[in-house]
């Protein structure tokens, strides 16, 4: 893999890069959420809007499984960011 | 005490599917609720000037914006029923207890518990990594017919598109027209992906068709300069060499993919269908879910396009008002049919195939009881 695509950001909102994907992917971490959980990426104001479709195309091509096959995470309400002041006040009364 | 709106029909997304479904949901007398992230309703639809192709029954020859006026009029019949929030996104579908939770702008939060959801929450752009792809001046070409269609401002002087299907095809013919200079048209495969009409515009306007060709990295500094663009082979490896092209936007049109996370969270069951550009949840011939109380339409059922989307809306709205006893049993059973039909004809083309090997892997013949 040459320097430049290294550099690419994938994961904007939290600035992840395709080489730092690679090297986690390198090192195990095979699924989306494991990626998620040391990389943060899909954590973002996006929530995973922006990056998820890249990232399972780069785990099926490390791993050599079609894309069918891997699980894109688990999804979690909100997604979108919503102030702790209005969850605090839940909703209106 | 937290109050927790209540509805028969919330209908999530107000593009053609959802101002379908909600129509005519209300037309039997549903109470709706209808929400839509944007600043006003229509989806797509308000930024495309181009005409409809498709049948007469979907109003073929108008043009997207304003198919979106006269549905915005038909749901005017029924405002007494159809409660509008604009500027509102769903933004959870709680499956403990079926409540979904909405924030307007950045400052009311509320919740709704519906006795049936209509998802129609569109679908999003793909993106494809290539170095500085960061750099402001590259846009989804979403965002550039919002820019010039809805709101009157070009992108820039010179752009190079990526991507040679209809979208590509159609925002580069509308840049042309706003005096905007197309540098070239990228496509990876070794043949235009959209209509022949839509690309026999472009070319005649001597735009540049790249096929078999992609790109490899964008150009510049602080913004967009230009871009470098290379040939590649049948297993998409790059051959021969780079050319350099100026442009001062790069518009990426590379596909949509289904709008879905609510779906996930709802806990429908899902499939990832590749005719369809993504995960797309089973569905029945009444675009019914898994979920007996959730429904799924338009480009979040599968990327096709607005004129089936619209049959689709119509389809889960009355679907989903039939379930919860409205309207008359025979007139139902027929007008259902007659547009399912309408769908099949739709499909009947060659662009069709694809769409209904895909809707093979995630229909279902009925939920059973």
């Amino acid at each position: 893999m040459n320097e430049r695509e290294e550099e690419i950001v994938i994961c904007r909102c939290e600035e992840v890069t395709l080489g730092e994907i690679r090297e986690w992917i390198d090192r195990g971490y095979q699924t989306f959420d494991e990626l998620k959980r040391v990389l943060r990426v899909g954590m973002g104001p996006c929530q995973g809007r922006g990056c998820r479709e890249m990232i399972l195309r780069e785990l099926s091509l490390k791993t050599g499984k079609p894309v069918s096959e891997i699980h894109p995470g688990t999804f979690r309400p909100p997604s979108k960011p919503v102030k702790l002041s209005l969850l605090a006040a839940g909703g209106d009364t | 005490m937290i109050r927790v709106r209540q509805t028969e029909v919330l209908v999530i997304g107000g593009g053609p599917a959802g101002l379908s479904a909600a129509l005519e949901a209300a037309s039997l007398g549903c109470q709706v609720i209808l929400v839509d992230g944007d600043l006003a309703l229509g989806g797509q639809l308000i930024k495309q000037t181009h005409k409809f192709f498709g049948s007469k029954d979907e109003r073929a020859g108008t043009r997207g914006f304003k198919i979106s006026e006269i549905l915005l009029k038909e749901l005017k019949n029924h405002r007494d029923r159809v409660k509008v929030h604009i500027n509102c996104t769903a933004t959870g579908i709680y499956k403990e207890d079926g409540v979904v939770s909405c924030v307007i702008g950045e400052e009311e939060y509320f919740r709704i518990k519906p006795e049936r959801i209509v998802m129609a929450t569109g679908a999003q752009e793909r993106l494809i990594p290539f170095p500085n792809n960061h750099l402001p001046g590259v846009y989804g070409a979403g965002a550039v017919q919002t820019l010039m269609n809805v709101y009157g401002v070009i992108p820039g002087k010179r752009v190079l598109m990526v991507g040679a299907g209809n979208i590509g095809l159609i925002v580069s013919y509308q840049l042309i027209q706003a005096g905007v200079e197309i540098a070239g048209i990228v496509e990876a495969m070794d043949k235009v992906g959209g209509y022949w009409v839509h690309a026999a515009k472009v070319r005649r306007l001597g735009v540049p068709i790249f096929l078999r060709h992609t790109i490899k990295e964008a150009l510049g500094d602080r913004v967009v300069t230009g871009a470098l663009i290379q040939e590649i082979d049948d297993r998409f490896q790059p051959v021969g060499r780079e050319k350099k092209i100026d442009a001062d936007i790069i518009c990426m049109a590379v596909g949509l993919t289904p709008t879905c996370e609510l779906l996930w969270q709802a806990g429908c069951e899902m499939i990832y269908v590749p005719q369809l550009c993504g995960h797309v949840a089973l569905r029945d011939q009444f675009m019914r879910t898994s979920l007996p109380h959730v429904w799924v339409a338009g480009d979040a059922a599968g990327i096709e396009e607005a004129t089936a989307a619209m049959v689709e809306g119509r389809i889960a709205g009355l679907d989903a008002a039939r379930s919860l006893g409205k309207g008359d049993k025979e007139d139902l059973t027929e007008r259902l049919e007659d547009l399912q039909k309408r769908l099949g004809d739709l499909r009947g083309g060659e662009v069709g195939q694809k769409i209904c090997q895909g809707l093979a892997c995630c229909s279902i013949q009925g939920w059973g009881a």
